[in-house]
C-alpha cells in the first residue's frame, strides 16, 4: 500500500474500495467481541467458513468478523446482510443448519430469531427492542467492520474527518467546533473537552503529548475495551485529530494488558494507518506528523487516574500526585500533556463530521451527543448500549434492558462505576446527565450501569465497593488507606450482626472526611456507595444494626439458621 | 519570581511565587501540623494533616498545603472546622494504626483526639508511611536502599525482599528524617545495628587508626570517598584525630 498524500487521493481511494463492494452481496457478519468469543464465537466462525467451503460458497459469500455488537447476553451473534437478519446464540451445532436454510434456499430458521416476551419473534436487527430505543452514532459501526481491516472503516466514511481538518480547517477552528459540540470527557470527570484542548495548545512547553485512556477498571463495565477492539480506527481518527488541535505529535494509548484483543486490534489499526500514510510523517500530504504508541498497563485500577497512569507510563509506580497543576500544563515528563477516555476520542470524527450544531442537538442543556453503558446485573438485557444524553434510567433499565428477570422487583441502580451511587426505583425517572446524575448522589462515571433487584441487601453491596476500592487504593494517603480499611471494618460488622449504634453516623462522618481530605479522585468519591445507601436505604443499615436482621436475606450471620 | 500578597488566618503576607502555603505560614510563625513533610526532600501530600481551607471570591475548598504554591489575593485559613475535622481524623486513625507512637499520642493530645472510635491495631511498630524515610533515601542519598512496597491497606516500608540491602550505606538518613520514630539505631562495639519494621540489619562500623575508636559506617564512607573522589585513606582517622 502506498502513503495516501491528500485528501483527493484518499476520497479516490474510498470510491476505489465502495466501487468493489457489491451492496447486494451476502454478508455474515459474525460479532468477534469478547463476551461472544467467551461464549464459543470462535468454534461458530470457524463453523461458517467450514459450511461456506462445503457449499462451494466461500468468495460468494462474505464473512466479516465484527466488534462487539453490544446485546451480548444472546450471544454469539450472527447477522446476514443486506437484509439484516438477526440470529442470536448461535452455537456451532447449529450453523450447518443456518447456512443450508438461509445462505442458500433464502429461508429463516425461526429459533434464532428474537422473540419479543409475549410477542412474535423478530427478523431484523433494528426491530429487535434492545437496539430499537438506543442511538448507537459511536458504537454502530462496531457491527459492521471487521476491526483488523482498514478498508471497511474506510468503506463507512473513515478518515474523512481527518481529511476535513487536515485540509480545510486550522487548529483553532477544530477546537472550537469541539468546544461548541459540547462533549464533555466520557471517562467521568465530564470536563468540556474542548477547553482542555484549548488549554494543552496554549501551555508552554518542549513537547506536547496526547494520550488516550483505556485502562477501564469498574466492576462490569467494558465500554471502552469493545469500542477499541472493535473500531479502533475511530479512536486513533479522533487522536490525531486532537493531536493536530493541540500541536502534538506523539500520542500513547494507555491500555490494561488484560484486555490483549483491544491490545492486538489497536496494533493492527496503527500499523494499517501508518501504511496508508495516516499517521506518521506528513499525514495526508499536509505536513503535520504523529505517532502513536501502545503503553501496556498492568492493570491496577488506580492507573486510571490521570496523574497516576503518567506516572506509570513513566516507569515510575503508579501513584496520583495532586493536581494543582493541571496535566494539561504539566502531564507526562512535566510536559503538556491531554488525556481523554476512549469513548472521548471516538466521539471526535462524529462532530467533525456532522458539525457541533448537529452534535449539541442531541442530549440535554449540559450533556451533549450519546453515552454508552455497560447494562449489567439483575436485567433481562446484558450489554452495551448506547443512549442519548437525557434518556430517564427507567427507559433504560425498561426499555432496552427489558426489566428484571425471574418475577423479582427493582430495587437499585448503580451507575458510575465502583465509587458511583445507588438510585433507587423513586429516582428512575433521572435523565442520564453529568449534573442530574451528581445531584442525586451518583455519578455517570465512565458508564457502569449495575441493575439489583430486591434480593440484594444494600449494606452488603456498599460493603463490596468499599472492599474493592480498599483493595484499589494506592496507599498514598492517610483516608484513603486507613479510611477505606475502617470503613469496610464498620460494614463488615454490620452485615455480620455486629454493627453498633452510632455506626451510620460515623459511616458518615468518615465519609466527609474521605471526600474532603484524600489526594485523589478515588478516594473522594469512595464514600458514594455509603453516602447513597444510606440515604436511600437507611432502614436496611437500621434493620443489620437494630434489629439484627438483613432484610434481602443476603447477610449470612443475619439470617435465622446462619447458612 | 514575583512577589504576591496573600492572606492567612487574617494576616496580610507577602510571598514569591513558586513557594507553598506550607513554606509561607512557617516562615511567618503560623503552625500548619505536617507529619510527611521535611524541607530535605521533594513534597508528597501524604499525610494530609498540612491541610488548609482557600478561598477567593465565594468558594472555598480544602488543599494541602505543602503542595499548593501561593497566588496573589489567596485568602487561606488553617484553622476552620472543616480543617480540624480532616486532621483530628487522620490523627485518631494514625492513632489506632500506630497507638504505642509518642508522636501520634501527642499529636492527639494536641487536637483533642481522645481514644481511638477503631480497634487499635496490634504488633509495636510506629511507621505512618509518610516515605519520608524512603524519598530522603532516593532524593537526599542517592541509595534507594529502601522502597514502599505493596499496594493500599498492605503497603509497607520495605527493603526489597525483606533482607539486608546491599544498597544500603548504614547512614541512618531514614532514622533521623522519621516523624514518629519508627526506625532505631543503635551502635554497639563494631557494629551498627538498624531496626526498621520488617527487617533488622548489621554494619560493621570503621575503627579509627590512631584513637581505636569505632566511628562511622564503613559502606557510608567508602560511598563518600566514592561520591567525593577522595583518596582510600581519607577517613582512616576519627574526626578527633584528624588534624
Amino acid at each position: 500500500m502506498s502513503k495516501i498524500k491528500s485528501l483527493a487521493e484518499l476520497e479516490s481511494l474510498r470510491e476505489s474500495i465502495t466501487k468493489q463492494r457489491d451492496p447486494e452481496k451476502t454478508v455474515i457478519t459474525i460479532c468477534g467481541g469478547t463476551g461472544c468469543r467467551a461464549y464459543g464465537g470462535d468454534e461458530v466462525i470457524a463453523a461458517f467458513e467450514e459450511e461456506l467451503k462445503r457449499h462451494g460458497l466461500t468468495g460468494k459469500v462474505d464473512l466479516r468478523i465484527t466488534g462487539c455488537h453490544g446485546f451480548c447476553e444472546r450471544g454469539p451473534l450472527v447477522v446476514i446482510k443486506p437484509e439484516n437478519i438477526f440470529y442470536q446464540r448461535v452455537r456451532v451445532q447449529h450453523v450447518p443448519e443456518l447456512v443450508e436454510k438461509t445462505i442458500v434456499n433464502g429461508k429463516l430458521v425461526e429459533r434464532f430469531l428474537f422473540s419479543i416476551i409475549g410477542g412474535d419473534r423478530v427478523v431484523h436487527e433494528e426491530e429487535v427492542p434492545f437496539y430499537a430505543r438506543q442511538k448507537r452514532l459511536v458504537f454502530g459501526n462496531n457491527g459492521l467492520i471487521d476491526p483488523t481491516n482498514i478498508e471497511d472503516y474506510l468503506a463507512v466514511g473513515g478518515y474523512a474527518a481527518l481529511g476535513k481538518c487536515l485540509s480545510g480547517m486550522s487548529p483553532e477552528e477544530v477546537i472550537d467546533e469541539v468546544k461548541a459540540s459540547g462533549l464533555r470527557g466520557r471517562g467521568g470527570g465530564g470536563f468540556p473537552t474542548g477547553r482542555k484542548w484549548e488549554t494543552t495548545r496554549k501551555a508552554e512547553g518542549d513537547a506536547r503529548y496526547v494520550i488516550c485512556n483505556a485502562d477501564e477498571g469498574d466492576p462490569g463495565a467494558y465500554m471502552d475495551r469493545s469500542l477499541l477492539e472493535g473500531n479502533p480506527h475511530s479512536v486513533l481518527e479522533g487522536m490525531i485529530i486532537g493531536a493536530y488541535a493541540i500541536g502534538s505529535h506523539q500520542g500513547y494509548i494507555y491500555v490494561r494488558h488484560e484486555y490483549p484483543l483491544a491490545v492486538r486490534n489497536a496494533q493492527i489499526a496503527i500499523q494499517q494507518a501508518e501504511e496508508h500514510g495516516l499517521l506518521g510523517q506528513n499525514i495526508l500530504g499536509s505536513g503535520f506528523d504523529f505517532t502513536v504508541r501502545i503503553n501496556r498497563g498492568g492493570g491496577a485500577f488506580i492507573c486510571g487516574e490521570s496523574t497516576a497512569l503518567m506516572a506509570s507510563m513513566e516507569g515510575k509506580v503508579g501513584e496520583p500526585r495532586a493536581k494543582y497543576v493541571h496535566t494539561s500544563e504539566k502531564g507526562l515528563w512535566d510536559q503538556p500533556t491531554n488525556l481523554n477516555n476512549v469513548e472521548t476520542w471516538a466521539n471526535i470524527p462524529l462532530i467533525i463530521n456532522n458539525g457541533a450544531e448537529w452534535y449539541s442537538s442531541i442530549g440535554t442543556e449540559g450533556s451533549k451527543g450519546t453515552k454508552i453503558f455497560s447494562l449489567v446485573g439483575q436485567i433481562r438485557n446484558t450489554g452495551l448500549v448506547e443512549v442519548p444524553m437525557g434518556i430517564t434510567l427507567r427507559e433504560i433499565i425498561y426499555d432496552i434492558g427489558n426489566g428484571i428477570p425471574r418475577g423479582k422487583k427493582f430495587k437499585a441502580v448503580q451507575t458510575g462505576g465502583p465509587s458511583g451511587g445507588c438510585i433507587p426505583e423513586s429516582l428512575l425517572d433521572t435523565p442520564v446527565d453529568f449534573d442530574e446524575l451528581t445531584k442525586i448522589g451518583s455519578m455517570m462515571g465512565s458508564g457502569g450501569m449495575i441493575v439489583m433487584d430486591e434480593t440484594t441487601c444494600m449494606v452488603d453491596i456498599a460493603k463490596y465497593f468499599i472492599n474493592f476500592l480498599e483493595g484499589e487504593s494506592c496507599g498514598k494517603c492517610v483516608p484513603c488507606r486507613e479510611g477505606l480499611k475502617r470503613m469496610s471494618q464498620i460494614l463488615g460488622n454490620i452485615t455480620s450482626g455486629k454493627g453498633q449504634e452510632g455506626d451510620i453516623e460515623l459511616l458518615e462522618e468518615m465519609s466527609q472526611f474521605l471526600i474532603d481530605g484524600s489526594l485523589c479522585g478515588l478516594g473522594n468519591t469512595a464514600p458514594n456507595p455509603v453516602l447513597s445507601t444510606i440515604r436511600h436505604f437507611r432502614h436496611e443499615y437500621e434493620a443489620h444494626i437494630k434489629d439484627k436482621k438483613c432484610p434481602a436475606g443476603v447477610c449470612k450471620e443475619l439470617t435465622k439458621d446462619g447458612s | 519570581m514575583k512577589t504576591v500578597t496573600l492572606t492567612i488566618d487574617g494576616r496580610e503576607l507577602q510571598a514569591e511565587t513558586g513557594q507553598t502555603i506550607l513554606e509561607v505560614a512557617r516562615d511567618n510563625n503560623i503552625y500548619i501540623p505536617a507529619l510527611c513533610h521535611n524541607e530535605a526532600v521533594a513534597a508528597y501530600g501524604a499525610c494530609r494533616l498540612c491541610m488548609v481551607e482557600v478561598s477567593r471570591g465565594d468558594w472555598a475548598k480544602l488543599v494541602t498545603s505543602c503542595l499548593y504554591e501561593v497566588e496573589d489575593g489567596l485568602v487561606v485559613k488553617t484553622n476552620t472546622e472543616r480543617v480540624n475535622n480532616v486532621r483530628r481524623l487522620v490523627t485518631e486513625l494514625l492513632l489506632a494504626r500506630c497507638p504505642d507512637s509518642e508522636v501520634i499520642q501527642d499529636l492527639a493530645k494536641e487536637l483533642g483526639v481522645g481514644e481511638p472510635r477503631f480497634t487499635p491495631e496490634e504488633g509495636n511498630h510506629k511507621c505512618i508511611l509518610c516515605a519520608l524515610c524512603t524519598r530522603a533515601c532516593q532524593e537526599v542519598v542517592g541509595a534507594s536502599a529502601i522502597s514502599l512496597v505493596n499496594r493500599g491497606v498492605n503497603r509497607q516500608m520495605a527493603t526489597p525482599f525483606y533482607a539486608f540491602s546491599d544498597a544500603c550505606i548504614a547512614c541512618g538518613s531514614c532514622a533521623y528524617v522519621c516523624p514518629t520514630g519508627a526506625i532505631d539505631i543503635e551502635d554497639a562495639g563494631d557494629t551498627r545495628k538498624i531496626t526498621m519494621p520488617n527487617v533488622t540489619m548489621e554494619f560493621k562500623l570503621k575503627q579509627c587508626k590512631t584513637c581505636g575508636a569505632y566511628w562511622a559506617p564503613e559502606r557510608q564512607l567508602a560511598h563518600i570517598i566514592k561520591q567525593a573522589d577522595l583518596p582510600p585513606d581519607a577517613f582512616d582517622d576519627c574526626p578527633d584525630c584528624r588534624e
